[in-house]
């Protein structure tokens, strides 16, 4: 608990200064609100943000997984072929400099209006540390242990199951972590590509009417979302790599 | 040697490991350069030389892990790789224990891969853990176990693989001087309920001597010496040790290193 004492205090001394200065300065709050504008802003518009949260939260949680799921068998799948690995690596790589807000129009078009296209968004933003982690964990298996299995008769699915894929465990929560965090930004994304609800759509139309204390408020709402996944993601890394605690607590 | 006695321990040994001008090279650089050696079935041959002579390479050529450049090896009469694996058994110098798994499912891993069900093969486990003095570590982790527990757990992990031909690479390299002791007692009396054929790399002299019928003495990728250890060896080790015949087979290995 203590860890967190630093960062929040940090955060409690900007946002005070954060207040103190908009207000010595005049500032308008269309232009720019004070923290405790924000504050009123949750409070008030608290029945469409909790509309919007609910929206978003789904597009956020399913893209991941599809994410997630995709990540990991096409992680699978480079593993196990090598000539794959040499083709899809370099082509993974070079996708990741097609900026995202570009395609996520496209696949509005593409998809519709509905979910699908901001699952889509939300899953290409996260894809890529799942399946470049994923992809590390599993070939940097420890060799000994690998002769070890294959001296005690494995096979090669054995080794896989037995050896590898625990071993890159570790490895892929951390990717998964990584994309934790993206995954908000992605579902905003696809929002703003066209949507009528969800917290992107609050802030989109917040804009004209020069709500700037609502968008904040948006904004603070995907930030703890994104912070919950995150915090979802390391809960599930505890329960399922007890051993890697262990030896870094030693 | 006689003609006769020849053709009959050459029938025997076919049962057991035989390499013929054995050669190796690695990164260009060769390491095993024509090494010849018997080991007999259920016989013990100790290999003993200063690192980087190739004892660690010899192992696991054996073990039907890596492929020799030159020359033939026999396991039990297979010379083809797959034919090695499936025959030996291969114990690493470091004890390889997966850290995900309990003492006792690290030492099931073989029965596993053998197609048992995990229960039955925890079961077969289970008893051996008793003997080897384990019980009650079952479900620790890797982590949780001392140096010598953990070689234990993979002693057992080695000796359920049922296989007759035994690998060790200087299984007790990281013991502490008792434990050490300790284990060669045990290793001893295991061996003695059921024979298997062994090759034992050590860098410790004394520790061949003291397990192998045989130790063989590899200086620069070659057998330079092999010494049949002829002494009896039945007494406390402290009087075994110190006994003249002892000494002076220590002071025989010792030089052929230098």
């Amino acid at each position: 608990m203590r860890r967190w004492w630093p960062p929040l205090a940090l955060l409690a001394v900007a946002v005070g200064l954060w207040e103190l200065v908009v207000r010595a300065e005049h500032v308008q709050d269309y232009l720019f609100p004070t923290p405790v504008e924000v504050a009123r802003s949750l409070w008030d518009d608290r029945g469409l943000l909790t509309s919007a949260t609910a929206v978003t939260v789904r597009e956020i949680l399913l893209g991941y997984l599809l994410a997630v799921g995709v990540g990991l068998a096409l992680a699978v799948v480079l593993h196990w072929s090598a000539a794959l690995r040499r083709a899809l690596l370099p082509i993974l790589v070079l996708s990741q400099t097609v900026p995202t807000v570009v395609l996520a129009p496209v696949l509005a078009i593409l998809l519709g209006f509905g979910i699908g296209p901001k699952l889509v968004v939300v899953a290409i933003v996260c894809f890529f540390p799942i399946v470049v982690n994923a992809v590390d964990g599993l070939r940097s298996t420890d060799p000994e242990l690998v002769r070890m299995m294959r001296t005690l008769d494995a096979s090669r699915l054995s080794i896989f199951r037995r050896v590898e894929v625990p071993g890159a465990l570790p490895s892929i929560f951390s990717g998964a972590r990584i994309a934790a965090t993206y995954a908000a930004v992605g579902a905003v994304f696809g929002e703003w590509s066209g949507s009528s609800s969800g917290l992107g759509f609050v802030m989109l139309q917040a804009q004209p009417e020069l709500a700037t204390a609502r968008i904040f408020a948006a904004l603070l709402v995907l930030s703890v979302l994104a912070l919950a996944l995150y915090a979802l993601v390391s809960l599930a890394e505890r329960v399922l790599v007890p051993w890697n605690r262990e030896v870094t607590t030693e | 040697m006689e003609a006769s006695i020849q053709t009959s321990t050459a029938v025997a040994m076919a049962e057991g490991i035989r390499l013929v001008d054995v050669e190796r090279t690695l990164g260009g650089k060769p390491v095993l350069r024509g090494v010849d050696l018997r080991v007999p079935l259920h016989g013990r041959v100790g290999i003993v030389g200063r690192s980087g002579t190739g004892k660690s390479t010899l192992l696991s050529l054996v073990a039907g892990l890596d492929s020799p450049n030159g020359g033939t090896i026999g396991v039990g009469g297979a010379t083809a790789a797959g034919e090695r694996l499936a025959r030996c058994v291969l114990m690493p110098q470091r004890d390889c224990l997966l850290p995900w798994r309990t003492a006792l499912d690290n030492a099931a891993l073989a029965l596993e891969n053998h197609g048992f069900a995990r229960r039955e093969a925890r079961a077969a486990a289970a008893e051996l853990f008793t003997r080897v003095g384990l019980a009650g570590s079952e479900r620790l982790r890797p982590s949780q176990l001392s140096g010598g527990m953990r070689q234990r757990v993979a002693f057992v992990r080695t000796l359920l693989t049922g296989k007759g031909v035994l690998l060790l690479d200087e299984p007790f390299g990281a013991l502490d001087a008792i434990t050490r002791a300790e284990l060669h007692e045990w290793l001893r009396d295991t061996l003695a309920a059921e024979p298997r054929t062994v090759l034992l790399v050590t860098h410790d002299v004394e520790e061949a001597l003291l397990l192998c019928d045989t130790v063989a003495v590899l200086t620069e990728g070659r057998v330079a010496a092999t010494i049949d250890v002829d002494v009896p060896r039945d007494g406390p080790r402290r009087e075994v040790v110190t006994s003249p015949g002892f000494a002076e087979l220590r002071e025989r290995a010792l030089e052929a290193i230098e």
